[in-house]
């Protein structure tokens, strides 16, 4: 029986049968960000390894971290940093299989995409 | 082929082999990050934008330094776990291999480069 139709086998029903629902947005969501974040990560690096080199490298890199493409690319990354923050909380409270029923869950994942953005405009104000 | 029992193919196939350790060390890590996280925005934050002297002077305050290394450290290393689930999910064969030897020698060079660097600044 084992090597009946192997590798052509009919595929189930797959992402696009279903109506996007906060759940499942919620869940790619964290991971985009936490991906995403690699970019934003390697410029940190590039930065702390600039000021490490000479003033001339930091200038050049500094320059182009706290142009206004850097100020976007750092505003959009807070926004994804404290989404995947917030998610991760989720996540680290789901582990204990509780809070899973479907109207809790909605909650706290409203609660991720309202908190990320108020986060993200505190961070704004206070740095 | 025909030599291999269907007992024998099936053995070791599923999911439940190393997960157990992998879905840990994301556990432990993102627990380390919940506190690295905010430490590391509101002290790197308010440091960019300044001079290069302002840098080199704020860097080589202990506490801030520290906070920059262990958050690099934790944080490539949780890239590490967390890229490669994502490759494991949609990337197979041999491709699958090589992007995640990639991705950990990105991860752990990246996070080597920026230690080394924010060292040399505090030192």
């Amino acid at each position: 029986m084992a090597d009946v139709n192997r590798g052509n086998r009919p595929l189930s029903p797959h992402l696009q049968v279903y109506r996007p629902q906060l759940t499942s947005i919620t869940s790619i969501l964290v991971r985009i960000t936490g991906n995403a974040m690699l970019i934003t990560a390697l410029l940190i690096v590039w930065w702390f390894l600039s000021a490490a080199t000479s003033e001339e490298y930091f200038n050049t890199v500094n320059g182009f971290v706290t142009s206004w493409f850097g100020d976007l690319v750092m505003t959009l990354s807070v926004l994804g940093l404290w989404y995947h923050t917030l998610a991760g909380i989720r996540h680290l409270i789901w582990d204990n299989a509780i809070m899973m029923d479907i109207p809790t869950a909605e909650k706290l994942g409203w609660a991720c995409l309202g908190g990320s953005v108020v986060l993200t405009l505190l961070t704004i104000i206070i740095v | 082929m025909a030599f291999l029992t269907d007992r024998k193919r099936a053995t070791g196939l599923g999911s439940a082999k190393s997960g157990t350790a992998h879905f840990w060390a994301m556990k432990v890590s993102s627990v380390a990050l919940l506190i690295l996280i905010p430490l590391f925005v509101f002290t790197f934050g308010p440091a960019l934008g300044g001079t290069y002297e302002e840098i080199l002077t704020y860097y080589s305050r202990p506490f801030p330094a520290i906070i920059a290394v262990l958050t690099l450290a934790v944080g490539f290393k949780h890239f590490n776990d967390g890229v490669q689930v994502l490759i494991e999910d949609y990337v197979h064969g041999i491709s699958q291999k090589v992007l995640i030897i990639a991705m950990t020698c990105l991860s752990y060079g990246a996070a080597a480069i920026g230690i080394f660097a924010i060292a040399r600044l505090a030192l």
